[in-house]
C-alpha cells in the first residue's frame, strides 16, 4: 500500500490513520459545557436578573439609609448598625436564589429535556461532565458576582459617604468581605448544579436548594437554645454569611472557618452528585 | 462491530433484556426487530453506556463504549427519545457535541448539509417538526464520522419522503463499509433495508437470521387446492409429513408438506380435475408475527380474523 497522505504518528490506537484523530479531553469537555451554557436564552435572562438584584437592591438600600439619615426621622431598626458594606450586600440573598436556580437548571435541565443522553453519549465517562459544568458555571457566577458587588459597593458607598455608615474600598475588611460575598455566590451556583445533578429534577433541585439556604436556619432556631447555638453557625447559609461579615461576632465563625465549612457543604453536594451520576442509569 | 454476550438488564422483578447474544457485523444493515417492549431500546442504551447491564457485556469494536478515547467516532446513535434541549439551536447542539471531541466546525456544517436541515439550523430545536427533529438526531449521530451507526426506530412518525430518505441513507452508509444497526417494530420496513435480522421478544433472542432465511423457515408453504373429488384427493396426497385440512362438503383442501407442483402432478396421475391450486406464501409480516406471537406484551382486544372462512 502506498502512502498517499501524511500519516500521523500512530498513538498505538486501533483507529486507522486515515480517520481524523478525534479525542475527548478535559479541556474539550469544558469548552463544550461553556458553549452549552451560553447557547441558551435562559442563561442570559437569569444572569441578568441576578446582576440586577445584586446591584439594584444594594443601591436602593443605600439610598433608603441615606434618606432616613438626612430626614432626621427615627432610624429604621434594620439600619441601626448598617455600614456601606452591609447595605451594598443587601441583594445577596436574592441574587443567590437566581444563581442557585440557574445552577440547578444547568444540570437538572439536561434530564428534563433529554439532552443528558447526547451529553453522556459524547462523554461516557460521565464525571468530567459534572466537573466541567460545576467549574464553568461556578466561575461565571463568581465573575458576575465580583463585578456586581464591587460596582454596588462603589455606588452605595458614595451614596452613604458622610454618614455613620461610610466606608471605602480600602477600609479594613471591605475588600475581603466583597470577595467573600462573591465567592459565596459562586459556590451557591456550584451547589445548585450539584443538587440538580443529584436529584435530576428541576423542581426537586430548587426545593432542596431553597430549603437548605432559607428554611433550615429558621427551623433550627426552634430547637432548644444550646443545640441551636451549636448547630446554627455551621449551616450552609450561616457559614457562608460569615465569609462576608465585616466584623466577626462571638456567635459566628471567622471568615476563614466559614469559607472552609461552606466549601465542605459544596464538596458534599458535589460528592452526592458524582455518586448518582456514576452509579445510576441516565 | 457490536458484540453482546449474555447481555441482561433487570429492573426489579422485570427482566427487560434476557441473556442476549448477538453480533452486528460491518458492511451490512442489521435490523433489530421486536414488538414494542421487547427490550430493543434498553439494549441500545446499554451499547452506548447510558444504562449499565445487570450482567453480561456488550462491546463496540472490541471495547466497552466508555473505554474509547473518541466514543462518537466509534458509534453514532440516534435514540428513540428526544435528546436535544428545545431552547438550543440545531447548530449549537451539534457544536456542543463536536467540542467534546475536537471535531471541527467544518464537519458540523457538513452533517447539517448532509441531513438537509440548513434552513432551520439556527432555529430553536423545540420548534422542529418530527421529521426535522429526526434529521437533526441523525446529523448528531453522523457527527463523529462513526464506524458504527445505531438508530432506534428512525422512521417512526416520518412522512413517506422521510422514510425513503432514511432508507437510502442506511443503504449508503452500509455501502461505505459502516456497521449499521437499526431497530424497528415494522417487519416490512426492515425487509427493505436489512440484510441481517436480530429478532427479540420479551428481552429474549428469538432469531438471528437473514431476511430470506426467515421467510423460508416461517413459510409453512401451505397450498389451497380445490378439486372435483376432495375425498379421493386426500387419499392420493396422504403420506409422511403431509397434513391435509378441509371441511366436509367443501371442495377445498389446505395441504402442507407438499409443493403446489407435486400436488398438481399427483392429481393428474389420479385423474382428478383441479379447479384451483394456490401456493399460499407467508409474508414477512406474518413470519414475524408468528415468531413473536408469544412475546407480545399488549394484545389488541379486537383480533383480526385473517383466516376467515
Amino acid at each position: 500500500m502506498s502512502v498517499t497522505t501524511s500519516v500521523r504518528p500512530s498513538s498505538g490506537d486501533a483507529t486507522p490513520a486515515t480517520r481524523p484523530p478525534y479525542r475527548v479531553t478535559g479541556r474539550r469537555v469544558l469548552r463544550s459545557e461553556w458553549s452549552k451554557l451560553w447557547s441558551l436564552r435562559s442563561t442570559w435572562i437569569t444572569l441578568a436578573l441576578a446582576l440586577l438584584f445584586l446591584v439594584a437592591f444594594g443601591i436602593i438600600a443605600a439610598a433608603r439609609y441615606k434618606s432616613s439619615v438626612t430626614s432626621g426621622r427615627q432610624m429604621d431598626p434594620d439600619f441601626a448598625d448598617a455600614t456601606a458594606l452591609s447595605l451594598s450586600l443587601f441583594g445577596v440573598p436574592i441574587a443567590q436564589l437566581a444563581l442557585g436556580v440557574l445552577g440547578v437548571l444547568v444540570t437538572a435541565g439536561e434530564y428534563s429535556t433529554g439532552t443528558i443522553r447526547s451529553t453522556l453519549a459524547a462523554v461516557p465517562r460521565r464525571l468530567p461532565v459534572l466537573w466541567s459544568k460545576s467549574a464553568v458555571f461556578g466561575l461565571v457566577a463568581l465573575v458576575l458576582s465580583v463585578v456586581g458587588v464591587v460596582v454596588t459597593f462603589l455606588v452605595g458607598s458614595s451614596i452613604v459617604s458622610g454618614t455613620q455608615a461610610a466606608l471605602t474600598l480600602s477600609s479594613t475588611g471591605v475588600l475581603r468581605s466583597l470577595l467573600g460575598a462573591a465567592l459565596y455566590l459562586g459556590l451557591v451556583g456550584v451547589i445548585g448544579a450539584a443538587l440538580g445533578a443529584l436529584l435530576r429534577s428541576v423542581a426537586g433541585g430548587i426545593s432542596v436548594l431553597v430549603a437548605s439556604l432559607m428554611l433550615i436556619p429558621g427551623l433550627v432556631s426552634l430547637l432548644p437554645k444550646s443545640w441551636h447555638q451549636a448547630i446554627q453557625p455551621y449551616l450552609p447559609s450561616v457559614a457562608g454569611q460569615s465569609m462576608f461579615d465585616l466584623h466577626h461576632q462571638a456567635h459566628t465563625l471567622t471568615p476563614a472557618v466559614g469559607l472552609v465549612v461552606f466549601l465542605a457543604w459544596t464538596a458534599l453536594a458535589l460528592a452526592g452528585a458524582a455518586w448518582r451520576l456514576a452509579r445510576s442509569d441516565a | 462491530m457490536i458484540e453482546a454476550h449474555q447481555l441482561t438488564k433487570r429492573y426489579g422483578e422485570t427482566t427487560a433484556v434476557d441473556r442476549l447474544d448477538f453480533t452486528v457485523r460491518p458492511g451490512t444493515v442489521t435490523g433489530f426487530l421486536g414488538p414494542n417492549g421487547a427490550g430493543k431500546s434498553t439494549t441500545m442504551r446499554m451499547i452506548i453506556g447510558l444504562d449499565s447491564p445487570s450482567s453480561g457485556t456488550v462491546t463496540v469494536n472490541g471495547r466497552r463504549y466508555r473505554e474509547h478515547s473518541a466514543p462518537l467516532q466509534e458509534v453514532g446513535a440516534l435514540l428513540e427519545a428526544r435528546s436535544i434541549h428545545p431552547g438550543r439551536s440545531a447548530f449549537d447542539h451539534l457544536m456542543a457535541q463536536a467540542y467534546t471531541h475536537g471535531i471541527p466546525r467544518r464537519r458540523v456544517n457538513e452533517v447539517i448539509e448532509m441531513t438537509g436541515i440548513e434552513s432551520v439550523a439556527r432555529k430553536r430545536a423545540g420548534a422542529f417538526s418530527l421529521g426535522m427533529g429526526q434529521r437533526l438526531g441523525i446529523a448528531a449521530a453522523l457527527l463523529g464520522d462513526p464506524a458504527t451507526v445505531m438508530l432506534d426506530e428512525p422512521v417512526n412518525g416520518l412522512d413517506p419522503e422521510g422514510v425513503l430518505w432514511i432508507r437510502n441513507l442506511l443503504i449508503g452508509l452500509a455501502a461505505e463499509g459502516r456497521t449499521i444497526f437499526v431497530s424497528s417494530h415494522l417487519m416490512t420496513e426492515m425487509a427493505l433495508v436489512a440484510d441481517h435480522l436480530i429478532i427479540v421478544g420479551r428481552g429474549r433472542l428469538l432469531a438471528d437470521t437473514t431476511v430470506e432465511e426467515l421467510v423460508r423457515q416461517a413459510d409453512g408453504s401451505s397450498v389451497i387446492v380445490a378439486s372435483a373429488d376432495p375425498a379421493r384427493l386426500r387419499e392420493v396426497l396422504a403420506g409422511p409429513g403431509v397434513e391435509i385440512a378441509g371441511r366436509t362438503g367443501s371442495e377445498e383442501l389446505q395441504v402442507t408438506g407438499l409443493t403446489a407442483r407435486s400436488i398438481g402432478l399427483k392429481a393428474a396421475e389420479a385423474d382428478i380435475a383441479l379447479f384451483e391450486l394456490t401456493a399460499k406464501r407467508v409474508s414477512l409480516e406474518e413470519a414475524f408475527m408468528e415468531l413473536t406471537k408469544d412475546s407480545v406484551d399488549y394484545h389488541g382486544t379486537t383480533e383480526i380474523n385473517r383466516s376467515a372462512a
